[in-house]
């Protein structure tokens, strides 16, 4: 972050929103390991603990969507400011729904409680984890400003969507064999599903941390610039002094 | 500093200035500002105090030459034709350029009439019959007419702050200007007149050119289309003010706006 600014009061309102952010990011990272260790170990209680604790969640949107409203009315800030603040109102959002995503779980392997598993969970675990090491790397990426980490976020989302394609394969090929195992099945393809999707908000998560540093970077070339597939180019023939904002 | 230039929009440019250098004695206040203000627009200078920008739109009206021990080197073009040629009458030269003051300083004796009308006394004789329609189109444009056409053999100086600074913009558009210099025009006014005076420079660039030097960041991103950032004599970024106020290149910059200073 280097310089710190000459209002320290300022300073300190972007320091508490830093944190909460980082703090909301981490229990949306606890629900996610939760969740998933709720459904493969059949622990109903876990899972209900999980649920509550959703409430936590939805209350650090709201508070961190107060304070940065309270920041944009107090201060007017520009430039990074600006764009970090504008970014962490739309972050909260993508990790509210993560928090909503890992009720859902939480739900499926309170139903399933009763039934053995079709089969060992063997991939949605894995999901889970890769799931929760991209919100973390989204998160840290965006609290350090770092692009590149953002980046490689944003590239582990096909690796999800390939466990979700095989784990629904499978999962297809079972209730075509086996009738009465249909109903775990669609469980199981739900819980599969809603990680894939919180994936996906971990890769807008991603996106626009490397839109936020770009926005900054974007006139000094860097390789990351070269080789970002997840930032639209600017496009020729516009100007330049407009175009930052229309990418 | 020889990226700006590529920054000026294919609008025409009003004036070109080069390698723009100002001392007062023997400190040097400007050290070689490259800069191309486009026409119709209003392009603002911000940077903190001392930086040089009321001194670089004091170059801009010969201005900065009125100060004992003051001088100045490099070309500013206006129009393309040499202000600082031998040839040129700086008094001409103001009434082409006109310029605003942070402090409204309406001439005490005069009432609101002889105050807008003054300018034209000084630099040309005033035709007795078009004087009232003047008059009004000044007031008008600065957006005052309605305000003050019941009181126009009132002082000048018993009108309101913000009225006052608008009658010293009907002064200057009087003598129909190209372009309007104003040096932090609102930092003695209250958010009402500062609004007003933000309103009427949106609908001044239609016929002018604006260049507006402001301590206030917002006030330069509300009413700009361009900023310039200065900072100890040197035109450090100079960009869209779009771009400016949410993607600086300089990280200089970027400390100033973000209040990352000193």
């Amino acid at each position: 972050m280097g310089k710190l600014h000459t209002d320290r009061e300022y300073e300190n309102e972007l320091k508490k929103l830093r944190e909460r952010l980082l703090r909301m990011a981490g229990r949306v990272e606890e629900m996610i390991a939760d969740s998933v260790r709720a459904l493969v170990e059949q622990d109903v209680p876990l899972a209900r603990r999980t649920i509550e604790a959703d409430h936590l969640v939805d209350r650090a949107e709201v508070e961190v969507d107060e304070l940065c409203l309270v920041i944009l009315a107090k201060r007017q800030p520009m430039a990074s400011d600006l764009r970090f603040i504008t970014l962490s109102l739309k972050m909260v959002t993508d990790l509210e729904r993560i928090g909503d995503l890992a009720v859902n779980i939480c739900e499926r392997a309170i139903d399933l409680d009763q039934d053995p598993p079709l089969k060992p969970w063997v991939d949605v675990p894995r999901m889970a984890n890769i799931v929760q090491a991209m919100v973390r790397d989204a998160i840290d990426a965006f609290v350090a400003g770092d692009a590149e980490r953002a980046q490689s976020v944003v590239e582990r989302d096909a690796s999800l969507d390939e466990l979700y394609t095989r784990v629904f394969r499978e999962l297809l090929s079972t209730m075509l064999h086996d009738g009465s195992k249909v109903e775990r099945g669609i469980h199981a393809q739900s819980v599969a599903k809603w990680l894939e999707r919180m994936g996906d908000h971990a890769t807008n998560l991603a996106e626009q941390v490397v839109f936020m540093v770009k926005g900054k970077d974007i006139r000094h070339l860097t390789t990351l610039e070269a080789s970002s597939p997840a930032v639209a180019p600017v496009p020729s023939g516009v100007p330049e002094a407009s175009s930052a904002k229309g990418a | 500093m020889a990226a700006p230039e590529s920054e000026v929009g294919a609008t025409g440019h009003k004036f070109a200035v080069r390698e723009l250098c100002a001392w007062f004695g023997d400190k040097r206040v400007l050290h070689g500002i490259n800069l191309n203000i486009a026409a119709h627009e209003a392009t603002a200078v911000i940077g903190p105090s001392g930086c040089g920008k009321s001194t670089f739109i004091r170059c801009l009206n010969r201005m900065h030459e009125l100060v004992t021990s003051a001088r100045m080197e490099g070309t500013i073009r206006l129009d393309g034709a040499d202000v600082y040629d031998g040839r040129i009458d700086p008094v001409l030269l103001r009434r082409r350029v006109g310029m605003v003051f942070q402090k409204p300083n309406p001439f005490p004796s005069m009432s609101v009439r002889e105050n807008v009308l003054a300018g034209l006394r000084l630099t040309r004789s005033l035709p007795e019959d078009g004087k009232d329609e003047i008059l009004e189109q000044a007031l008008s444009r600065a957006a005052l007419w309605d305000e003050v056409k019941d009181r126009l053999d009132d002082a000048g100086v018993g009108l309101s702050v913000g009225q006052q600074q608008r009658l010293c913009i009907a002064r200057a558009l009087a003598v129909n200007p190209d372009v309007l210099l104003m040096d932090e025009p609102c930092s003695a006014l209250d958010p009402i007149a500062t609004a007003k005076i933000e309103d009427l420079i949106h609908s001044l660039k239609q016929s002018y050119t604006i260049v507006i030097v402001t301590h206030s960041m917002q006030q330069a991103a509300r009413v700009s289309d361009r900023t310039a950032f200065f900072l100890s004599g040197n035109l450090i970024e100079f960009s869209a003010t779009d771009r400016i106020f949410t993607s600086p290149r300089d990280s200089r910059t970027e400390d100033y706006i973000t209040g990352k200073f000193g």
